[in-house]
């Protein structure tokens, strides 16, 4: 295989690192059998400090160790069995027992949940090795849920445990490692081992196995060096890649669950388990996992092919799709498409960069095998610059993301961002979306080259994509506020960036505000790439921002900066005055009643970038304008597909439980290109049925993919085509191979509305999960600028005309824009209404009790969160069967 | 290149084979636990289907469980395998057998104890210098 490892691990290095580590705790547990999917117990880790683990309900065993470590073991109850199931279903369960409403993702008591769930691990399955994570997160302050591959979760459960919990905050770097043969939980310190988890990864695997061959039943969970200084931490679990013989990484990506891992300063849990096979899960009809199995291994074979490719480029073999569906995100997801689309299709990854020909499985016996990866891939940037590495991707929402919807048609830039996003330990999807955001804002002219030390953040800058994950590892630069979200972004912006007004110049005393006129520019970039994007810069041309002054400085400097020297430097930074004295210091609660346009000073523990030099805060009309294209909601960045023309999309966004990813509801194609739901009521049917059906793969363990990602071949002649029953079948077949019962389409949506409406809850009970929180921003919902409007003016005045009965002719484009937007607005109130009764909701979003009862989740610390929102909006039900519930 | 070659215009349906195979790999006479089948024809006579060497299944083994050997016979190692059965899907021509009892695939070595078995010879064994 070509060459992945520049940074070679010596013996050495090795013997020096375990030397050093000194031991914390150590824990045997009593080896179990699994039964029919579950060993009935979970493993309990606290990782000591200042945190207090006597107050966790019921370990059933465990040890105290150095440092207030403490590790050991909760029952699994036919409780949580029966209403939890497994996977994000017990990471919510254990998470809502081990915090309190004031929890946030920096409490110690914050609790990270890991749980593979009762059928993963069988081998015959594709998709069928995943983990789901749990925990609070720093970017929405709710529980959130992520789930991964990687060999981690498995192996966990061969280990003998159906859940692992870590809780408390270490005052040092520690390693967790879990010896599934030996039967030992072990704490160490670990000072001296790498961060970033490329390194980590392979320094641990190295560490943890006894011969070369044994690192195929190693798995690491890592973070990296990114993680420690943003909210977008994402966890890499490993997996021994046998045939490169290199270790690849899959992401629990979204929530920022990694800069909860390194807060506590995990460097990493290791598991070793030797002795894997097919059927350790001790399933009950093993027949109809094979059958099952085999069924969905031949369609691969004789289908992926002629429908998605998966085996040659995974998920990133529908950008040009997507594109040709007008449904790429680019630039902020303003547009759907780009002329420059072919330079990232998949047909440029599959021929220059990633590998063929190899079964990329994240997990034993995935025949779709989508986890593709460029091998030998040198690095132009940061501190792996000239490295030739692996890079685990692009998967589809990378390359959108990092690439179009940033404005970057470059693959290499792609597939550099994708390989730091992964080491560094941040989410691909929210680094993309939020940086897309920054750079809107820049080039809106809201904050400028003075603000971002010269940073250029126009649309597509490759070097700056990369740029800004290497100021978050070093915690200096533009790069920390980009990385602590959008909806810390538009707070920083709005409190910091403001223009001073004119009757609050004299107070900056002279000082030279906007003293760098240059971007730096750190790559050579071909004049006619930018030449190109300049000329057809929908943005700058048709949004009413358009500053031919601007536009003219962007071109000068570029074509000035075109061809300069790969080692160039950057360009000076700003000067950084010297407090100004008549400017005044105010606490951070005095900035909401301070004026616009006045300078003043305050600091931000959150995110001390720009501390040091003054202040000032932005008008409420551009902080409102930040609100309409800043794409979060509930504080967590939209994943990368175009949901402008699908309201059942728009609705799939806005309304999923941790905040805006497609995991819970995909229905673009079904809306909008196949038409299959036209009604408000089919939409809120297909928004009921499918998060309910996609929870389902989480609670169980279980990847979406090889559910929809190929088709058998009459699949097209089915009732309802879009649930693809076959393999629906194929999961009521593999749960009750391993579980003994047998599943109805009721059944299997009645196990993931239990663990969807609580997790419902658990968001009421942190203060948010209402409907003023489930509200979008407005460029979700159709086009907001005159650009926008204009970019498909033929489609929206059709719509004007036909749907909305209004006559386009004659009317301005901000008129024709303000009357889409009403009439888009009325849409997705009446579809959020028609989505929460169908989900036994009320109005204002809150789960009612009859749809507790009718769930049989009519638990009492359920009802207590519900009953004060209930009482107040006056649904509270009367009669006398309700009593109990007062 | 080693691999057995099939007659079936000789073959008489006795599946003698089956259980020679069987028998000598797992003990079993059930012909569920044969690498080689004998099915009856579309039309009359039988199909025999069994591994031709081909080595597709190979490519798709992600831990390497299966690997061609000098001979040109593409191995299963049993003890590496962890039954996920990718390659029974994989096999173009449904050669690659299972059965639910056994942790790994049933896949001919071509060790042609079928062949010596065969009373109508349709088997044989075929070595030739091309791998």
């Amino acid at each position: 295989m070509s060459d992945n490892c520049s940074h070679k691990i010596s013996k050495d290095d090795i013997t020096r690192m375990k030397a050093a580590h000194k031991r914390l705790a150590t824990y045997s547990f009593e080896p179990t059998t699994i039964e029919r999917g579950y060993n009935n117990r979970s493993l309990y880790i606290s990782i000591g400090g200042s945190f207090d683990a006597s107050n966790q309900d019921k370990l059933t065993a465990s040890v105290s160790g150095e440092n207030c470590t403490v590790i050991g073991e909760k029952a699994v109850t036919p409780h949580m069995k029966d209403k939890f199931v497994g996977g994000k279903g017990f990471g919510l369960y254990h998470l809502w027992k081990a915090i309190s409403e004031g929890t946030r993702w920096n409490s110690p008591e914050n609790d990270i949940v890991i749980s593979p769930g009762p059928l993963a691990g069988i081998t015959q399955y594709p998709g069928a090795g995943k983990s789901l994570v749990c925990a609070i997160s720093p970017l929405t302050g709710i529980p959130v849920d992520s789930n991964v591959g990687g060999f981690f979760g498995p192996f966990l459960k061969f280990a003998g445990f159906d859940a692992l919990e870590l809780q408390g905050k270490s005052d040092e770097e520690i390693i967790i490692f879990i010896d599934g043969n030996e039967h030992t939980v072990t704490i160490d310190t670990a000072p001296l081992e790498a961060v970033d988890s490329h390194i980590l990864a392979e320094q641990l695997s190295e560490m943890y196995a006894s011969t070369h061959e044994d690192k195929e039943n190693i798995s690491v969970i890592s973070c990296g060096r990114a993680s420690e200084n943003s909210y977008i931490g994402c966890l890499n679990f490993s997996f021994w890649d046998k045939r490169r013989d290199c270790v690849r990484l899959k992401q629990a990506g979204r929530g920022g669950i990694g800069t909860v891992f390194r807060h506590k300063k995990i460097k990493a849990v290791v598991i070793r388990y030797r002795g894997l096979h097919g059927d350790l899960n001790n399933p009950s009809k093993k027949g109809l996992i094979n059958a099952a199995g085999v069924r969905l291994h031949k369609e691969m074979a004789h289908l992926d092919t002629s429908q998605n490719n998966m085996r040659k480029i995974g998920t990133a073999n529908i950008i040009e799709v997507m594109d040709r569906y007008d449904l790429l995100p680019t630039h902020n997801f303003q547009f759907g498409a780009h002329p420059e689309t072919p330079k990232i299709s998949s047909k440029v990854f599959i021929e220059k960069y990633v590998t063929q020909n190899l079964p990329d499985g994240c997990w034993y016996g995935c025949s779709m095998s989508c986890a593709k990866a460029a091998d030998g891939f040198e690095l132009r940037t940061g501190p792996y610059k000239g490295h030739k590495v692996c890079v685990d991707g692009p998967e589809y929402e990378n390359a959108a993301g990092l690439g179009s919807n940033v404005g970057c048609f470059d693959p290499h830039w792609i597939l550099e961002a994708n390989f730091y996003c992964d080491t560094y330990g941040v989410d691909t999807i929210s680094m993309a979306t939020m940086t897309a955001f920054a750079e809107e804002c820049y080039q809106r002219g809201l904050y400028n080259l003075n603000d971002t030390e010269g940073l250029d953040m126009r649309w597509g800058n490759g070097y700056t994509l990369n740029e800004l994950m290497h100021q978050m590892v070093t915690g200096d630069g533009f790069g920390v506020i980009v990385g602590k979200g959008i909806r810390q972004q538009k707070r920083i912006f709005a409190e910091r960036f403001g223009k001073v007004s004119p009757e609050y110049e004299h107070m900056l005393g002279g000082y030279v505000w906007n003293d760098i006129k240059e971007p730096v520019i750190d790559m050579p970039i071909p004049t006619s790439h930018f030449n190109k994007n300049l000329e057809n810069c929908e943005f700058l041309q048709s949004t009413g921002y358009d500053d031919n002054k601007i536009l003219g400085e962007i071109k000068g400097t570029i074509l000035e900066n075109a061809g300069a020297n790969n080692d160039s430097a950057y360009i000076a930074k700003p000067t950084k005055p010297e407090k100004i004295e008549g400017i005044p210091t105010i606490t951070r609660e005095e900035i909401a009643d301070w004026p616009v346009g006045k300078p003043y000073y305050s600091d931000d523990p959150d995110c001390s970038y720009t501390n040091s030099r003054p202040w000032v805060k932005m008008t409420p009309e551009q902080v409102a304008e930040m609100e309409e294209f800043g794409m979060e909601n509930k504080g967590l960045e939209y994943s990368e597909y175009l949901m402008k023309e699908s309201l059942a999309q728009q609705g799939g966004y806005a309304l999923c439980n941790k905040g805006p990813q497609h995991d819970e509801a995909w229905l673009i194609f079904m809306d909008m290109v196949n038409n299959q739901i036209p009604t408000f009521e089919d939409k809120a049917e297909a928004l009921h049925y499918f998060p309910m059906f996609r929870t389902w793969f989480g609670l169980l363990g279980l990847c979406k993919l090889p559910w929809n990602d190929v088709t058998p071949v009459n699949n097209k002649y089915e009732k309802e085509p879009a649930k693809i029953p076959e393999h629906v079948q194929n999961y009521f077949d593999i749960y009750e191979g391993v579980l003994g019962k047998r599943h109805t389409e009721v059944s299997m949506v009645r196990q993931s509305e239990r663990v969807y409406t609580f997790q419902r809850i658990f968001i009421l009970r942190m203060g948010s999960g209402q409907r003023k929180h489930d509200t979008p921003p407005s460029r979700s919902l159709g086009p907001i600028t005159e650009g926008e409007y204009l970019s498909r003016e033929e489609r929206y005045d059709a719509q004007m005309k036909d749907i909305i009965g209004i006559d386009p002719c004659g009317k301005s484009t901000a008129e024709k824009v303000k009357i889409i937007m009403d009439y888009r607005w009325s849409q997705f109130k009446q579809l959020v209404d028609a989505v929460y009764k169908r989900r036994g909701w009320t109005p204002n979003g809150i789960p009612k009790l009859e749809k507790l009862i009718e769930i049989e989740m009519d638990l009492p610390e359920l009802v207590a969160v519900i009953r004060p929102y209930l009482k107040e909006e006056g649904y509270w039900p009367q009669g006398e069967e309700y009593k109990k519930y007062e | 290149m080693k691999k057995l070659v099939p007659d079936a215009s000789k073959c008489t349906g006795c599946r003698v084979c089956e259980e020679t195979c069987a028998t000598a790999f797992y003990k079993k006479k059930d012909r569920l636990f044969s690498a080689i089948r004998i099915e009856p024809g579309e039309n009359d006579g039988f199909d025999i289907a069994v591994c031709d060497q081909c080595g597709v299944c190979q490519q798709m083994c992600q831990i390497m469980a299966i690997s061609t050997a000098t001979n040109g016979v593409v191995r299963l190692d049993k003890k590496t395998c962890v039954g996920c059965l990718v390659c029974v899907g994989e096999c173009l021509r449904n050669y690659m057998f299972y059965n639910d009892e056994l942790p790994a695939p049933i896949k001919c070595s071509a060790c042609g104890l079928c062949a010596k078995s065969c009373p109508a010879g349709a088997l044989r064994i075929e070595e030739t210098n091309h791998v």
